[in-house]
């Protein structure tokens, strides 16, 4: 039903949709109404699952963790520092196999302290093992955690997923969005069926000490598996489209790239600004186009090769960037078109960071220092 | 799309009163995104919400700079700044005004409608939040949504006895605009 909603209590009342069972959480703003919803629901007898207070995000992605083992489904959501404090328990998560699913309110790093957006945080978990999507909306961040449930469980994949959605631009923002019926996500999201889980009356052991060797295959299973997935998720993605009567994109989103010549790429929020503009300068018959990226991990990288080839000018926006070499999303899309002639000149532009507004203006310096040589890390609104 | 900037100062309840402007325009038919855009977090700091009306999906995030209607929560902070930075021609303002604050005196091209919210959500609410009476005048003032949606969105947010004397202080804002009462 459609409804207008605030971005963090319409993912709350996903996670409650999905069942999760075990929930923890410390609270960190821009994520506290997230948390502070679901609270709300277990308090009301609304869902039908254990809230684990904790005094740190550490313990909420442990909890997390040991209650995933057991064969629970579980969520916990959080930020910036939040995520940071979590990063062991998230690679162990990985290398478990549990299918955990995290949402992060995507916010700036300290030091400054900063509680306003961009996608340091998350961008710097990439590699924890975890598939990771980004939410342009707050109707995409809904289905995404639909979706992610879905994927975490399937026993071709059993790895956690990370739902990533702009702090305050989306959490906090209110719009309209389509929530499901109960008996829709239902049929989508069966009840979770572990592969292995902790249970006293047939004792395994989980996360032993593995030598030189079998570790290397554990990781090697966990990189296979995020290739395979990026096969898993069109197929249920049509699932979705069955059963909700809407389509969800978890790969990529092209958008007007018929014949662009000029392209630009970018993840998250940012991409609904981009969208408008690339509108406009179509009207003024320029030949551009929008390459949303959704799955950051695992990458899409023939399907991104494919929706650029014929580009000319790429401008790679984003709201990271790797201190010392260039924006992470910048790099990923280079390494796409490595080893194919006819190399399209790429761009790279760190904007957003911090909360700093994104405008139409922005994206017209994007465009106007495309014309340029390539530029590997361009800041842009940069106040010097 | 129509764009709406409101001024307020931390706790005085910008947000939902963005969220309630959306809602009622959502209960009317449009789309509508309505968003914060905080400062320090702490009480009393001037801070502004936004809304973006449209009858189609809103894809376009930024903050708003020009925008086409104002609502001043809290007029004492047209002392320190210009709250009609931007501000388009033929725009409409709509200022939550008390005596003690000297409005600005007319300007070319665009409505300014003052309003004595706080007085008004006084005598009807027994405080002095005006944001629902406010919006009433909104609504009256820019035909974006009628006063049932907006009073359907009050009652939907609150409960009781809260709820029907919010609504109650829209009518009132409302008619402050229709009737000049």
């Amino acid at each position: 039903m459609r409804q207008y909603r605030e971005g963090s209590h319409a993912v709350a009342e996903i996670v409650r949709l999905c069942k999760a069972q075990v929930i923890s959480a410390y609270p960190i703003t821009p994520q506290t109404h997230i948390v502070e919803s679901l609270a709300q629901m277990v308090a009301d007898g609304e869902l039908n699952a254990e809230f684990i207070n904790v005094e740190s995000e550490h313990s909420a992605a442990s909890v997390v963790q040991g209650a995933s083992a057991t064969g629970v489904r579980t969520y916990t959501a959080t930020t910036s520092q939040g995520l940071l404090y979590m990063i062991e328990v998230l690679y162990s998560i990985a290398g478990l196999r549990l299918p955990v699913v995290l949402t992060c309110a995507n916010r700036a790093v300290s030091s400054p302290i900063n509680i306003w957006n961009d996608h340091q945080d998350s961008v710097t978990v990439r590699d924890a093992g975890w598939l990771q999507f980004y939410a342009e909306n707050n109707q995409e961040a809904c289905d995404l955690h639909l979706m992610a449930y879905r994927l975490a469980e399937d026993h071709e994949i059993m790895l956690p997923v990370m739902v990533c959605m702009d702090g305050y631009i989306l959490t906090h923002a209110y719009e309209v969005v389509d929530l499901p019926e109960q008996s829709q996500v239902d049929k989508f999201l069966p009840d979770f069926k572990p592969v292995h889980c902790l249970n006293p009356d047939k004792p395994i052991s989980m996360g032993v000490l593995m030598g030189p060797e079998s570790y290397t295959e554990t990781r090697y299973a966990i990189h296979q598996t995020m290739m395979d997935a990026l096969n898993v998720i069109p197929g249920i993605a049509d699932e979705f489209e069955q059963v909700f009567g809407r389509k969800v994109n978890c790969l990529i989103e092209k958008y007007r790239l018929e014949d662009a010549t000029q392209v630009f790429v970018a993840m998250g929020s940012m991409v609904g600004t981009i969208k408008e503009m690339v509108d406009g300068l179509r009207e003024d018959g320029q030949k551009v186009g929008l390459l949303k990226v959704i799955a950051h991990r695992p990458f899409p990288k023939k399907i991104v090769y494919e929706a650029l080839k014929n580009a000319r000018e790429i401008a790679v926006l984003e709201k990271a960037i790797s201190l010392g070499e260039e924006g992470p999303l910048l790099s990923d899309v280079k390494s796409a078109f490595c080893g194919y002639g006819n190399q399209p000149k790429i761009s790279g532009f760190v904007l957003g960071l911090g909360g700093r507004d994104i405008t139409k203006k922005s994206i017209f310096e994007v465009q106007g220092a495309l014309a340029g040589s390539q530029v590997d890390v361009k800041f842009i609104d940069l106040k010097i | 799309m129509k764009e709406i900037r409101i001024h307020a100062r931390a706790g005085q309840g910008a947000i939902t009163t963005a969220a309630l402007l959306g809602t009622a325009a959502f209960l009317g038919g449009k789309y509508a995104l309505a968003f914060p855009h905080f400062g320090a977090e702490r009480m009393g700091a001037p801070m502004n919400a936004f809304v973006r009306l449209s009858d189609q999906v809103i894809r376009l995030r930024s903050q708003v700079y020009e925008p086409d209607y104002l609502i001043v929560l809290d007029p004492s902070l047209m002392r320190g700044f210009d709250v009609f930075e931007g501000f388009q021609p033929g725009g409409i303002a709509i200022i939550n005004h008390h005596e003690k604050v000297q409005c600005p005196k007319p300007i070319q091209n665009i409505k300014v409608f003052t309003v004595p919210g706080n007085d008004i959500a006084t005598e009807v609410l027994g405080r002095p939040i005006g944001n629902t009476t406010i919006l009433g005048a909104f609504a009256a003032a820019t035909n974006e949504f009628g006063l049932e949606s907006l009073q359907q969105a009050i009652l939907e947010r609150f409960s009781g006895e809260v709820a029907k004397k919010n609504a109650e202080a829209a009518r009132r804002g409302y008619e402050y605009i229709t009737k000049g009462f």
